[in-house]
């Protein structure tokens, strides 16, 4: 896709332009970021998604954060045994959390969910379905 | 549309009246009518009657929670605030060399500007119909300079027309405007509008599409020192034997359509981004700064509200100082004006009925990602002729913005390089780590220009749902959410009211904030001085 093309022109070697002392310590200089070309996300696996979206509040190990308002962690997290409860969060939003059913397919809210559930010290092994995340629209 | 003969009607009354009335009179009729009245602000609060004694405390220093403060202490209320910071303004927000923050992840920058030089991460502009905001910065002697929205030599840039070289948006508004005339001309030449517009009226237009769209005698869009004049010359005209001027080439209508740049002239349209709008002159927080003169003694700075309660006799606040959070901390009113964001409030336990608490948990708050560069020169100005403005473009930092002051200065300059508001790419960006931002910011603006690589010296990048005292950057009403929950969020709950540009229908603007302030405080003493 085009945007691909972008995106990876927004890597390593840029960074290198940047003087030592904006440097920091928690960088991932291998992590290209991937650029969406409208409203809608292009990234299509979990992982992608995760890494490019979700990790902006939840952070890159899914810890969380806290300020005056909080981001909770999603290690180990028991709310995500019941999977409708993730994808009704994710396509509807709650609180500080924004709705992004208008910005992901049916296949990419089932994609994060599923990527979700099975790592960060999540093991459900029921997969969601790009049906299921249909059904949880109406 | 308004009838030119109903225009006309009117202002024979108003003349009718102004003659026999004066002009009082004359402004009172041009209110009611729809006319003078261009803001809710209806001027500086007037409070009237005694609060006998009763207490405020405001959550919040913001320019909400301030502006409650500064009106609720004249009128004779004891105020106090909580604030999460450590200073005043909330958003209201400015970053200069030697300022640090660090964003929710740990992230800590400090911004290395030159002195003089700074960038606004928040609101950074203020329409001339924000009448409130501007009244309040008047009284406050903040200083104000021009914003410019629309600079005619900055670019539009889409990175799959013109072989991707960013265009002049005076060339491709010009083009617009002649392309569309010149179609228009000819259709109402061929008849085609017989049936729409009168013949006398079809003469009429097209006069205006040749002086609007700049056609030429035949009614056509060409390369000539009359378009030229609109959109440019491909040699400017100079003095005594230079070479005499020559005109330059349009953009075709399919390249014009294809390109999609069109899209951006909207943003010099609308209503809140026309000519006059303002800037405080050394930054935004001036205005911040301004309200905390006023009203700073009354705040408690580094205090995280925990939990609000009331009962029929007054509320109680828990709060932590984040200096020392093992203590709860509690402070007391008879009535409490809550701005904190809702995307904060909707997570801290509060006494209200359902049907506000349904509205608190029914706001998103959107994605905004802002870049400051700065740069060993202003090269936009030197090589290029930019003065303050905004270039648009389709790459993911979507704007570059030119600072508004400073004009043709040797030394280093700061641009905005990145605005993101909403949409896909600014979860994108705020996904990376500040040092990825603007290593991206760099990449894509390098595109158009190409000084970049060269010039580039330091930046700073704050993405909003990262910024701690916030959780993002404004309410994010859909039109459901509003129709659904605005009124019972803006109701009087008790002893607790709200106020913030998310109770107000200018989110993500100063004014809102100021207006839902306004708006709360007056229902609120009118409740006070009655019981």
């Amino acid at each position: 896709m085009q945007t691909r093309l972008i995106a990876q022109k927004a890597g390593a070697v840029l960074i290198a332009l940047l003087p030592a002392a904006t440097g920091f310590a928690q960088d991932n200089i291998a992590t290209r970021p991937t650029f969406s070309s409208g409203y809608r996300f292009v990234e299509m696996t979990g992982e992608e998604i995760f890494a490019n979206v979700c990790q902006g509040c939840h952070m890159p190990d899914a810890s969380g954060a806290a300020g005056a308002g909080a981001y909770p962690s999603l290690i180990a997290n028991r709310n995500l045994a019941t999977s409708s409860y993730a994808v009704h969060l994710v396509v509807n939003g709650r609180r500080g959390m924004p709705a992004f059913g208008d910005m992901m397919t049916d296949g990419q809210v089932a994609a994060v969910v599923n990527y979700l559930r099975t790592h960060f010290g999540n093991s459900y092994t029921d997969a969601v379905t790009a049906t299921e995340v249909r059904e949880a629209r109406r | 549309m308004q009838s030119e003969a109903a225009v006309i009607r009117r202002r024979d009354l108003f003349s009718l009246i102004g003659a026999m009335a004066g002009s009082a009179a004359m402004y009172h009729a041009m209110t009611s009518l729809g006319f003078a009245s261009e803001s809710p602000y209806k001027g500086p609060m007037r409070l009237e009657g005694d609060p006998k004694g009763a207490s405020v405390l405001i959550l919040g220093a913001g320019l909400a929670g301030m502006t409650a403060a500064l009106e609720l202490r004249k009128a004779g209320y004891k105020v106090q605030i909580l604030e999460f910071n450590n200073r005043a303004g909330g958003r209201n927000w400015t970053l200069r060399g030697g300022d640090s923050f660090v964003e929710l992840g740990g992230h800590k920058q400090t911004c290395e500007f030159d002195h003089g030089l700074y960038i606004n991460p928040g609101p950074w502009r203020i329409p001339y119909h924000h009448r409130a905001l501007l009244d309040y910065c008047r009284r406050l002697g903040v200083a104000l300079e021009p914003f410019i929205q629309l600079n005619h030599n900055a670019y539009l840039h889409a990175s799959r027309a013109f072989d991707g070289q960013p265009q002049k948006i005076r060339a491709i508004k010009a083009d617009f405007q002649g392309q569309v005339s010149e179609l228009l001309a000819k259709v109402t030449q061929q008849g085609k509008l017989d049936e729409a517009v009168s013949k006398e009226d079809q003469e009429i237009l097209l006069q205006a599409l040749r002086s609007w769209g700049a056609l030429d005698s035949d009614y056509r869009y060409n390369a000539n020192l009359g378009s030229a004049e609109f959109r440019g010359y491909a040699r400017e005209p100079g003095g005594g034997l230079s070479p005499e001027p020559l005109p330059s080439d349009p953009v075709s209508l399919s390249d014009l359509l294809r390109s999609r740049v069109w899209r951006y002239l909207q943003s010099f349209a609308r209503y809140n981004f026309q000519t006059t709008m303002f800037q405080p002159v050394g930054g935004m927080d001036m205005i911040g700064k301004a309200f905390a003169k006023e009203v700073g003694d009354l705040i408690r700075y580094n205090a995280k509200v925990t939990q609000i309660q009331q009962n029929d006799r007054g509320v109680t606040v828990s709060y932590v100082d984040t200096t020392n959070p093992s203590t709860t901390l509690h402070a007391k009113a008879d009535w409490c004006i809550c701005t904190i964001p809702l995307s904060i409030l909707s997570q801290i336990p509060i006494d209200v009925g359902s049907r506000m608490q349904a509205a608190i948990d029914a706001v998103a708050y959107a994605g905004a990602v802002k870049i400051g560069l700065q740069f060993k020169r202003r090269f936009w100005e030197e090589d290029e002729a930019i003065y303050g403005g905004i270039s648009y473009t389709d790459l993911p930092i979507r704007q570059i913005a030119y600072p508004n002051n400073g004009f043709n200065r040797a030394g280093r300059g700061v641009l905005l390089g990145a605005y993101l508001f909403e949409g896909a790419n600014a979860y994108e960006f705020t996904a990376m780590t500040p040092t990825e931002r603007i290593a991206s910011a760099l990449e894509f603006g390098s595109m158009i220009h190409p000084q970049y690589k060269q010039e580039f010296e330091n930046g700073v990048a704050v993405a909003w749902h990262r910024v701690p005292f916030t959780l993002g950057c404004s309410g994010e009403w859909t039109d459901e959410g509003r129709a659904k929950h605005y009124r019972h969020l803006c109701q009087i709950d008790g002893r607790i009211v709200l106020a913030g540009e998310h109770a107000s229908d200018l989110p993500a603007w100063q004014e809102g904030a100021i207006l839902s302030s306004l708006d709360a405080i007056g229902r609120l003493h009118e409740r006070v001085v009655k019981t």
